[in-house]
């Protein structure tokens, strides 16, 4: 039998760890994007457009994330789509990353007073020349906080990528945790370097939280 | 050759779902319940009492709790846990695992809600000679979960779709009665959409219990 040592278990998570980071990163430029294309429907004139984004924003914050990787691993390949467990994963959490994002910035955008879109439609001003001259500019500014935070849950979000097959930080630790039998030791020590990516991330939003607030008062 | 869609097998597998499905629901009552009491105990250490060694200690846990996936605490509860002796039976582990985690969010979202609490209400109670103990229970509690209650209700319905995480140590609710017709059926799109479907359906329920229950008991008006 192969003995684990403490170093090769640490060793090996680390190395894990970078897939949960390139899964993360992925997902949230990713769902970000489309996350600020779902924003613009939301927000604009025609109802159809809006309603869309809508539907799509309660889908997605409206069943679990786990069932979402489930369809998109079982799903896609009924379209004749070749699904890997890192395709999947990707689409998956895409999607709700997107839906997440575009409820936040939506509550961003309407902290504007709504006589700036007015003002702006009497410069002659379209809908994308508002959102990009006059509204994004602004909610930008409160929407950084909140978008950070978001991030520790698109990180811990990954983890649940381990149930369809994802080869991450869980996965590793449960794999690791078989060969090693010294399940105590492994996820604690998951837990420490899934702790070290998201502290930094959840105490940097709540300092510019706090800024935001502090710059606001004046 | 295409494949072709078939829900109709499902229908032999509907008690094996019902089953799942009460266990879903047992799950995010019970440990929800006890997950809000950890967090009014929480809130009150943290913005309350007045023991920074106590506040400090909820704080660790808050911040170990929320920065760290349900998944693996999970995990670690169930596979972790039985090497310092404490064996838990998957329900029991997935109960445990809920608790905490709902617990430290919770603590959060009502700590807001007291600190939302205007001085001046606890500087007059303290002025008709009420201890820091009942002015927290009579006249800062129930105006602060007043004002979060919309936010622990969708942390509430968020912990009930973490709670799909559960069928990984094979606690039998709802995700894990999906992935067993799974396996028999292999009709895996059809049983994943239809479970995604009764999650969407007991989140509805679940917001519209909690606004009822809400007006039941937080938003009454004491006689």
């Amino acid at each position: 039998m192969i003995q684990f040592s403490l170093w090769d278990i640490v060793r090996n998570l680390a190395l894990a760890a970078r897939w949960t980071i390139a899964l993360s990163l992925a997902a949230f430029v990713l769902g970000s994007t489309l996350g600020l294309a779902i924003l613009f429907a939301r927000t604009s004139r025609p109802l159809w457009l809006r309603r869309a984004a809508s539907a799509h924003i309660e889908l997605f914050q409206g069943t679990p994330l786990l069932m979402q990787l489930f369809l998109s691993f079982f799903g896609l390949s009924l379209f004749g789509i070749e699904t890997s467990a890192w395709s999947a994963a990707v689409v998956a959490l895409t999607l709700w990353t997107s839906a997440f994002l575009a409820e936040i910035w939506r509550g961003c955008v309407e902290g504007i007073p709504k006589e700036q879109w007015d003002a702006s439609a009497s410069l002659a001003m379209s809908y994308l020349q508002q959102m990009r001259h006059v509204m994004l500019p602004q909610a930008l500014r409160i929407a950084i906080p909140p978008t950070v935070g978001f991030a520790v849950q698109v990180i811990k979000g990954t983890a649940l990528a381990s149930i369809i097959g994802f080869v991450e930080l869980s996965k590793a630790s449960t794999m690791i945790t078989n060969a090693s039998f010294n399940p105590f030791t492994v996820y604690g020590m998951a837990a420490l370097i899934y702790f070290a990516l998201c502290l930094p991330l959840s105490t940097f939003s709540r300092y510019l939280e706090r800024r935001l607030r502090v710059t606001h008062r004046h | 050759m295409t494949y072709q869609l078939d829900f109709g097998g499902l229908l032999q597998y509907t008690d094996v779902l019902a089953k799942g499905v009460r266990l879903t629901v047992t799950l995010i009552t019970v440990g929800g319940a006890s997950g809000v009491a950890v967090g009014v105990f929480g809130a009150w250490a943290r913005g309350f009492s007045r023991m920074p060694w106590l506040a400090a200690l909820v704080g660790v846990y808050v911040e170990l709790i929320r920065n760290t996936p349900f998944l693996v605490q999970l995990l670690f509860i169930f596979f972790g846990l039985p090497s310092t002796g404490i064996h838990l039976s998957s329900l029991n582990a997935a109960l445990l695992a809920i608790v905490l985690n709902l617990g430290a969010y919770a603590t959060e979202i009502i700590r807001a809600g007291i600190e939302a609490v205007p001085r001046s209400q606890i500087e007059a109670a303290a002025s008709l000679g009420m201890s820091r103990f009942q002015i927290f229970v009579h006249v800062v509690l129930q105006p602060a979960l007043q004002k979060i209650w919309p936010a622990l209700t969708s942390q509430l319905v968020i912990m009930m779709f973490g709670s799909a995480v559960c069928s990984q140590i094979a606690a039998e609710e709802l995700t894990f009665a999906a992935s067993f017709i799974q396996s028999r059926s292999f009709r895996a799109f059809e049983v994943y959409f239809v479970a995604t479907g009764i999650y969407l359906a007991l989140a509805l329920l679940l917001r519209q219990g909690l606004r009822l229950l809400g007006r039941a008991v937080i938003f009454r008006r004491a006689s």
